[in-house]
């Protein structure tokens, strides 16, 4: 066969006997990747007459965008808020055990802490623009000691682990009444809401994804307009906002609800709270409002959960808000500054029955939504990639199949448990 | 000719794909002697080309040695429009079995000369030794191609402007939007399938039989373009019952082999008076 080089000279890997995710329906399709990238099969033959140079069977198994978890506190024993002297050996111990579980991107969450943790995680070094950096980090660091590397930095991902799309930051401008399982002394409030108060508090908003904040906090619009216009995703959570607040912060700019139900207002059919934002009339044109829900099955009743999805389906955003404990065995342990007690999937403030965060992995959140609100396979795999892709912005690049996108990508079968994850186009890990 | 008729669509895909299938594995193509196929789009092919891909998967059919020419595309559409014959091909056939990419030719409707891209069309046809099997369909207007009711039936590939019936058929395609169908196309002629060692018709449905009609029982006409196929030394009409419905029982009798034997049987002057008529019916068809 005459070469197929008139683009590019990296091999083409054809993965065949497999459905895949494309235009919101599970096809008969075979799913084409070069250069980690999705590719289309029809330009490939017809623009530059190529072929593939590698067949991949996948026995007539199920391919969906790898999942994208935008609210997890730790896992196996790392807690990220924990002012650890590794918090980025810890980050990545956690990045390489959720390829188990289908997740090829996340965002690596902070629960309230004290400003200095901020500091020390946050803080960029103007050096960060230069190449090789790893490598050269402890050079520089005896050089220029005044400045530190980022500990938790917007990451590709690979064989090493998922990839990190930026720090959520839960906290501390958030409700006193409503913290949950937060410190209540590291709650903070905004004294002019604009870009002071945040680099007072964080230090660097660089690699920031998001931002979880309670409305109601005076001054809260000024921050939600700073940090939407800077690209983080504002969610609203751990708040007492009634909704016509919570309507206010999204004409601001906030997209996006952190754990609907839990640690806000309940719904009240003359004030429907937050949870209202599912079906107001007073969303911006154009704008999808987003919730994450922790279909673990305890954190939410199912019934619950149906009415969420089948209120605004579309909005629908599987989290796990895992903590340190997920993947460890039952017992007592660590979470940000406080103390939590593991029974059976239940993670329960210590002394009290304020859970405090999740023990399910993403993939098991997928199974048990689709089974608790009887929807397609299809809505089950978009709410935990297309849905959190959309609302961070990336789903140019992330969350779908679509030619030209990351080829990170999960095989499943028809149970919908992980078998292979596959990031950049590459095998990360396997069953 | 040979009118092959069977009961229904399936049947007829399945007729038209196993002969396909057949002079392929026969012929025995190698990377030095290529068998040339040329191709259709459309509705009607669809079932046909299904039952190509499965012979392909049963092992049954391989098309590394197969050299395809579609008989046409639209003019201005691009190439990766989901309405384009390069998608319908790659859709529809390609992207399932194990064609070579530089082994298809399609014309390009987006070529800056047309007239070029035309005469390149041509060439690579000869280049390839001529096409060994052309497989057609027909339009409700008799049209093989897009070779348009008055089109010359010794033309070549060209420009050609679609006849308001064909744009009007074609509708469907553009969710019913006459302005959004595009009105030129590039297509073989008639004379270039004409030239082919070998031709196959698929018709089928009945809003077709009006034109197989006019293309098979009435004379060589250049405003129902599939008539010039009786001048053809080897064609083939490969239809379901519903086409046949213009036809005259005689003419369908006599190709499913039913035609009764009775007729030899009855008396002296009524065999000669049929005989005399079919006579006549032959010169008045001469002469049209």
């Amino acid at each position: 066969m005459p070469s197929n080089k008139s683009v590019s000279d990296a091999p083409i890997t054809q993965f065949v006997n497999c459905r895949i995710l494309k235009d919101h329906k599970l096809q008969w399709e075979d799913l084409w990747v070069r250069e980690g990238k999705i590719l289309n099969p029809e330009k490939l033959f017809f623009d530059e007459e190529g072929f593939a140079d590698h067949k991949v069977d996948c026995e007539d198994k199920i391919i969906a965008p790898g999942f994208i978890d935008v609210q997890i506190n730790g896992g196996y024993g790392i807690d990220f808020s924990q002012a650890s002297s590794d918090i980025r050996g810890g980050v990545a111990l956690v990045a390489k055990k959720i390829l188990e579980h289908g997740v090829t991107s996340f965002c690596p969450t902070l629960v309230t802490s004290p400003s200095d943790i901020y500091h020390k995680f946050l803080i960029v070094s103007v050096l960060q623009k230069v190449v090789l950096l790893d490598l050269l980090a402890p050079v520089m660091l005896l050089c220029f000691s005044p400045q530190v590397i980022p500990e938790l930095r917007v990451q590709d991902g690979g064989p090493e682990g998922a990839g990190v799309l930026g720090i959520h930051l839960e906290g501390p401008f958030i409700s006193e009444e409503k913290r949950g399982a937060h410190p209540p002394k590291f709650l903070r409030t905004f004294k002019a809401g604009g870009l002071a108060d945040l680099m007072e508090i964080y230090g660097h908003l660089d690699n920031v994804a998001m931002v979880t904040l309670a409305p109601e906090l005076a001054n809260s619009a000024a921050a939600i307009h700073e940090l939407s216009g800077r690209g983080i995703a504002v969610s609203l959570g751990h708040s007492m906002a009634d909704l016509s607040q919570a309507e206010e912060a999204v004409q601001h700019g906030a997209k996006f609800i952190t754990h609907l139900f839990n640690a806000m207002l309940p719904f009240h059919h003359r004030d429907p709270g937050i949870v209202g934002l599912l079906t107001s009339d007073r969303v911006p044109p154009g704008r999808t409002v987003y919730y994450g829900m922790i279909a673990d099955g305890i954190h939410t009743h199912p019934a619950a959960l149906r009415i969420a999805h089948r209120a605004h389906p579309a909005g629908l955003v599987l989290v796990t808000d895992a903590v340190m404990a997920m993947g460890l065995p039952p017992g007592r342990h660590t979470l940000g500054q406080q103390q939590i007690d593991i029974q059976g999937l239940h993670a329960y403030l210590t002394g009290t029955t304020t859970l405090s965060g999740s023990i399910a992995t993403m993939d098991m959140c997928v199974r048990h939504f689709r089974e608790a609100s009887g929807c397609t396979v299809e809505a089950a795999l978009e709410a935990a990639s297309l849905h959190p892709a959309q609302m961070l912005g990336i789903s140019h690049r992330k969350g779908t199949l679509e030619y030209g996108t990351d080829a990170d990508f999960v095989v499943l079968d028809d149970t919908l448990t992980v078998r292979e994850t596959y990031i950049a186009g590459q095998k990360v890990w396997r069953k | 000719m040979r009118l092959v008729i069977l009961d229904d669509y399936d049947l007829a895909s399945e007729w038209a794909a196993k002969y396909i299938r057949n002079r392929i594995v026969q012929f025995k193509p190698t990377a030095d002697r290529y068998f040339t196929l040329g191709l259709p789009t459309g509705s009607t092919p669809l079932g046909c080309y299904r039952k190509l891909i499965e012979y392909h998967k049963n092992g049954d059919l391989s098309f590394k040695y197969v050299k395809t020419f579609n008989m046409d595309e639209y003019v201005g559409l691009p190439r990766d429009h989901p309405e384009s014959y390069h998608s319908y091909m790659w859709n529809n056939f390609f992207k399932h079995i194990d064609i070579e990419p530089q082994n298809t030719h399609i014309l390009d409707g987006n070529a800056s000369d047309l007239q070029a891209e035309c005469a390149a069309f041509e060439q690579q046809i000869t280049a390839a030794g001529g096409i060994e099997l052309f497989v057609g369909g027909i339009g409700p207007d008799g049209h093989i191609a897009f070779n348009e009711p008055g089109s010359s039936l010794v033309s070549r590939t060209r420009v050609k402007t679609l006849a308001k019936d064909t744009i009007v058929a074609n509708a469907r395609f553009f969710g019913n939007d006459l302005s959004k169908v595009p009105t030129m196309t590039l297509t073989v002629g008639v004379g270039t399938v004409m030239d082919a060692r070998e031709v196959m018709i698929l018709i089928t449905g009945a809003h077709k039989a009006f034109a197989l009609y006019k293309a098979i029982e009435e004379g060589v006409n250049h405003m129902w373009t599939v008539s010039a196929f009786q001048q053809h030394p080897r064609t083939i009409f490969v239809c379901d019952e519903d086409a046949t419905l213009e036809l005259r029982v005689k003419t369908v009798k006599y190709f499913k082999g039913t035609i009764s034997t009775k007729i030899l049987s009855s008396n002296f002057f009524s065999t000669l008076i049929i005989i005399k008529n079919m006579l006549l019916e032959h010169q008045i068809s001469i002469f049209e």
